[in-house]
């Protein structure tokens, strides 16, 4: 098997070349540059362009790409970031702390909901309390995440007062203390619930789905004609079972704590990845914006391989050849 | 005289593996076996699971590309789709499935699936498809308000006739017929072999009748094969096979089959047993230090068996004729 | 005590819900088991021959069927047991073994954890001990290597293997009854042979009383000693094996025997028996049930309200139409 792992390994070079290339020429495509929102009336065209021309902008695109994968290759550098004006290593670095705190809230938060909600629902199959659930999942499902995410903010943030609501910690403390990372956790504690409560539709109709089917199965119906109890069959037989497809997406799950949210970072302002992400499309921010996306290709290629290392550990008919 | 020729058929599947999942063994599902098919006559081609059987069939019809050998349909090779086309072979050779209900699109209606071979084949008005549907329907015996339902909208026993419906829909010359009786309850299969017999005297048709069922081929087929791993162990009319079995094999498959005779039961567990043991004392006359089966010897003009020596055969006791 | 009679099921109706009504798959069923006799129940799809082994323990969806009637087991009617209750004796004193050995093991268990999980709840062996009788059972269903068996997954094995290891699963706890569904429908027949065999030597070992529920005649003929056919949820005719075939008398049983493709009559056409199993649904229940499937035979023959009669000693018939019935081609006689 580790042969195999090996092997995706190495494929994925060839793949990120490629969406490199993609990247960077989908960078160049998109108007402006980021000394655009720089210019006023009083600015003189000739400084910008000598901004551009220092930058490196100026020469030919596939100039541009080689000394951008050079840098990359080379130094480990993967640019400057012309907004923020620091190494974008740096800069990603601070983010995806913070990101990978919120998810990691956030998916402990949606197994928590998920599973108890999902598992019973499945068991006790049309009573009052799974028809509950399946409304929930409803509700859950059609509201869009920046609906919820400022029906919370409104609510609990500028309302009752009840958390805050923006930024990933408090001026004032000092970092490494205990007061600190409280603090930074009563800063992710609407985030995450507002994540968790959109991450659990899917989570919920899987396990539902896989333990009504898993019922009906006839190695169930072998376990009860041994005199299992039922309880036993449920957690020894039905559960495990059911769970397969949320392993397979496990290894998703795991590369998507570093990729954060989109919406709900930039909801609660939350100085995350996602966050990060959008600011820089809007500014032009190519050596970041291209690190990101290259990051995020990375990460859902490594998911895959994840989820497929997983499901060989949970499953055992299943073999990576 | 024959219209179809077998020589030295090979289909080998390829294992993959490694670091680079080259190929690193074969499953050798058919491996070297020759036979003709005449005008009208019913060959009985059986075996147990993983024999081969159903990857002969599918070879003959073009579904599964051989690895070597020949395919000649009236002395012209057919081993290529281009080929097959030009001599018009898809017409007249059809299949029909065990599984039917798998094998007709359930979104289709049964005039549709009837008609499909038609449209393939054919330029008909729609009176004459029409017409030419229902003398289908009426020769497999199905009444015409069948034409505008689906499939599942039928048993088993009627799924089995549609399915046969569609085979001679193009008048062929021989239908490769894979378990055809497997799935069907004891009465609907005395129906759907009768009526496959009928078919054939009336339409001078040739079947390859794949099974695992003794009782049926035996039924069923004028001549007979043996298979196993991929290979044919024994040849022989239905007399040869069944009266003067050679191969232990052979011997061994016709011991197992459950007779219906109450009175004889203990006799024949003791045969059972005393073949069972001369199976694995006789080994080595029949098969090869590989476990690879012999060529076939003709020992009289119709039967056929594969071993080494065809003076080893004094040596086998022949307690079943 | 060779007739030590374990297990009397009388007059089990199991009803299925449909809408919110509930049609009776089994139909007035009564027999008795007894030790050491293996009684096969045969008929074709949807007769009702494995509801009827469902009924016994307790195995179907409580929520969609109705069971009535009386199944005494060990003197207590056991019919309206709760699922705690037949957990008691499933398992324990009844073993279950079914027709796909591969879909009736859990996938992600070592077969050997499967096996133990009987002995965890009805035995009080140590851990250990119920290792040794894993082992020792896997040894005793034929398999050669039980260590490595033990350690396997289910989809490791060859379907013969699986259907071996149920064995051992379902006569861990020394069962008095065990419950045979189909056991070699998805086997090849050597395999069949040695499992049917394997079946036969194990019960003279156990003195349970098996029912085999089958759709094939043939295995019927080489293992029961006694036979119960099935038609439209009842019982058409019941008797001792040899008696059965060597004289077989309700229309349905000889209308079976005779589309068996035989080795007397090879290419003749076979016996077709005229329409069709009729659905639950639509399933008259008034009146002799293969009647209409026989046509030809006058409804004088028929009885109004068939009951099984008693010919011998060990052959009951339902209905009256079997004493002058002849097929149609025949003419009568």
């Amino acid at each position: 098997m580790w042969k195999t792992v090996l092997r995706r390994v190495l494929l994925m070079i060839p793949q990120l070349f490629i969406l490199s290339i993609i990247v960077f020429a989908l960078g160049q495509a998109m108007p402006g540059d980021p000394f655009t929102g720089l210019i006023t009336p009083q600015t003189k065209p000739e400084a910008i362009e000598a901004l551009r021309e220092k930058a490196g902008l100026n020469n030919p695109i596939p100039v541009q790409y080689k000394d951008w994968m050079v840098r990359i290759l080379r130094d480990g550098n993967f640019g400057q970031s012309y907004t923020y004006k620091m190494p974008v290593s740096t800069l990603v670095g601070n983010r995806v702390a913070n990101t990978l705190w919120l998810s990691l809230l956030t998916v402990i938060l949606i197994y928590l909901i998920a599973i108890p909600l999902g598992i019973n629902a499945g068991r006790y199959q049309d009573s009052a309390f799974d028809k509950g659930v399946v409304i929930y999942n409803f509700i859950s499902y059609a509201i869009p995440s920046f609906i919820l995410g400022l029906i919370f903010l409104l609510v609990f943030g500028y309302k009752l007062h009840w958390f805050p609501t923006g930024g990933s910690v408090d001026l004032g403390f000092k970092k490494g203390t205990f007061d600190y990372a409280m603090n930074k956790l009563y800063h992710m504690i609407l985030p995450a619930i507002t994540g968790a409560v959109l991450g659990t539709t899917g989570t919920i109709q899987y396990l539902r789905n896989e333990v009504i089917d898993a019922k009906t199965q006839d190695y169930v119906k072998t376990a009860r004609s041994k005199g299992v109890p039922t309880d036993k069959v449920y957690s020894h037989h039905i559960f495990r079972n059911s769970f397969l497809p949320i392993a397979a997406f496990l290894g998703f799950t795991i590369t998507g704590l570093l990729s954060g949210s989109v919406f709900i970072e930039t909801i609660f302002s939350y100085p995350g990845m996602g966050e990060l992400f959008i600011s820089s499309i809007n500014s032009r921010d190519y050596a970041v914006m291209n690190t990101l996306v290259l990051l995020y290709g990375f990460l859902t290629l490594l998911g895959s391989l994840l989820s497929d290392i997983i499901m060989t550990i949970v499953d055992p008919r299943i073999r990576i050849e | 005289m024959s219209f179809l020729e077998v020589n030295d058929l090979k289909v080998h599947f390829p294992v993959r593996g490694g670091f680079f999942n080259t190929i690193q063994d074969y499953v050798y599902a058919v491996d070297g076996v020759s036979f003709k098919i005449d005008e009208g006559k019913t060959y009985g081609l059986i075996g147990e699971s993983g024999s081969g059987k159903t990857t002969i069939g599918k070879a003959i019809v073009g579904l599964e590309k051989p690895t070597a050998g020949e395919i000649l349909y009236y002395g012209q090779l057919v081993n290529k789709k281009r080929l097959r086309k030009k001599l018009g072979y898809n017409k007249e050779v059809q299949m029909i499935f065990q599984d039917v209900l798998s094998s007709l699109d359930p979104r289709k209606r049964i005039r549709d699936i009837i008609a499909e071979p038609i449209r393939n084949h054919e330029k008909l008005t729609k009176e004459e498809e029409m017409k030419r549907i229902l003398t289908l329907l009426d020769i497999v015996g199905m009444p015409s308000d069948a034409l505008f339902k689906y499939p599942h909208e039928f048993s088993g026993g009627q799924r089995q006739r549609i399915g046969v419906a569609r085979a001679v829909a193009l008048n062929p010359k021989l239908i490769v017929a894979d378990e055809p009786v497997s799935a069907l309850d004891l009465s609907v299969q005395a129906q759907i072999l009768n009526f496959l017999k009928k078919i054939q005297k009336d339409f001078n048709l040739s079947y390859i009748f794949i099974s695992h069922d003794l009782g049926v081929v035996k039924h069923m087929c004028d001549y007979i094969y043996i298979m196993h791993r991929g290979r044919f162990v024994e040849a022989g009319t239905r007399e040869d096979i069944y009266n003067n079995p050679q191969h232990i094999y052979t011997k061994r498959l016709i011991a197992a089959i459950p007779e219906v005779d109450a009175e004889n039961r203990e006799e024949a567990r003791i045969k059972r047993i005393k073949v069972e043991q001369e199976y694995s004392e006789k080994e080595s006359i029949f098969y090869d230090e590989n476990g690879k089966v012999f060529d076939l010897v003709p020992i009289s003009d119709t039967h056929y068996v594969a071993i080494k020596n065809k003076e080893d055969l004094g040596y086998v006791e022949n307690s079943i004729a | 005590m060779e007739n030590e009679k374990i297990l009397e099921i009388k007059d089990l109706h199991t009803g299925f819900r449909f809408e919110d009504k509930y049609f009776d798959a089994v139909d007035g069923v009564s027999f008795s088991l007894y030790k050491n006799e293996l009684l096969a129940i045969v008929g074709e799809s949807g007769c009702g021959k494995s509801t009827i082994a469902n009924s016994i323990v307790g195995l179907h969806d409580k929520n969609h069927t109705r069971v009535s009637g009386e199944i005494i087991y060990d003197d207590e009617n056991v019919v309206n047991y709760s699922e705690e209750q037949f957990n008691k004796i499933r398992g324990k004193d009844i073993g279950f073994i079914f027709q796909d050995p591969l879909a009736s093991l859990n996938p992600l268990h070592r077969v050997g954890e499967q096996i133990k999980e009987a002995l965890i709840y009805h035995t009080d062996l140590t851990k250990e001990q119920r290792h040794e009788r894993m082992l020792y059972l896997l040894g005793r269903v034929g398999i050669v290597n039980p260590e490595r068996t033990a350690r396997q997954f289910p989809h490791e094995l060859s379907g013969g293997m699986r259907q071996r290891v149920l064995i051992a699963m379902a006569l861990s706890c020394k069962p008095n009854i065990v419950i045979a569904d189909e056991p070699t429908t998805a086997l090849d027949v050597t395999i069949q042979a040695q499992i049917l065999d394997l079946l036969s030597e194990l019960q003279n070992e156990i003195h349970a009383g098996i029912i085999l529920i089958t759709h094939d005649l043939g295995v019927v003929a080489q293992m029961a000693d006694r036979v119960a056919v099935m038609y439209a949820g009842q019982f058409v005719e019941v008797a001792e094996a040899k008696e059965l075939f060597r004289n077989p008398l309700h229309p349905y049983t000889r209308s079976l025997l005779h589309s068996i493709p035989q080795s007397d009559a090879v290419g003749a056409e076979l016996n077709v028996i005229q329409g069709m199993v009729p659905s639950l649904k639509n399933l008259s229940r008034d009146g002799c049930r293969f009647a209409p499937r026989i046509p030809w035979i006058p409804d004088s023959e028929h009885e109004k309200n068939p009951i099984l009669h008693q010919i011998s000693r060990d052959h009951f018939v339902r209905c009256t139409c079997w004493e002058n019935f002849h097929f149609e081609n025949e003419g009568g006689c």
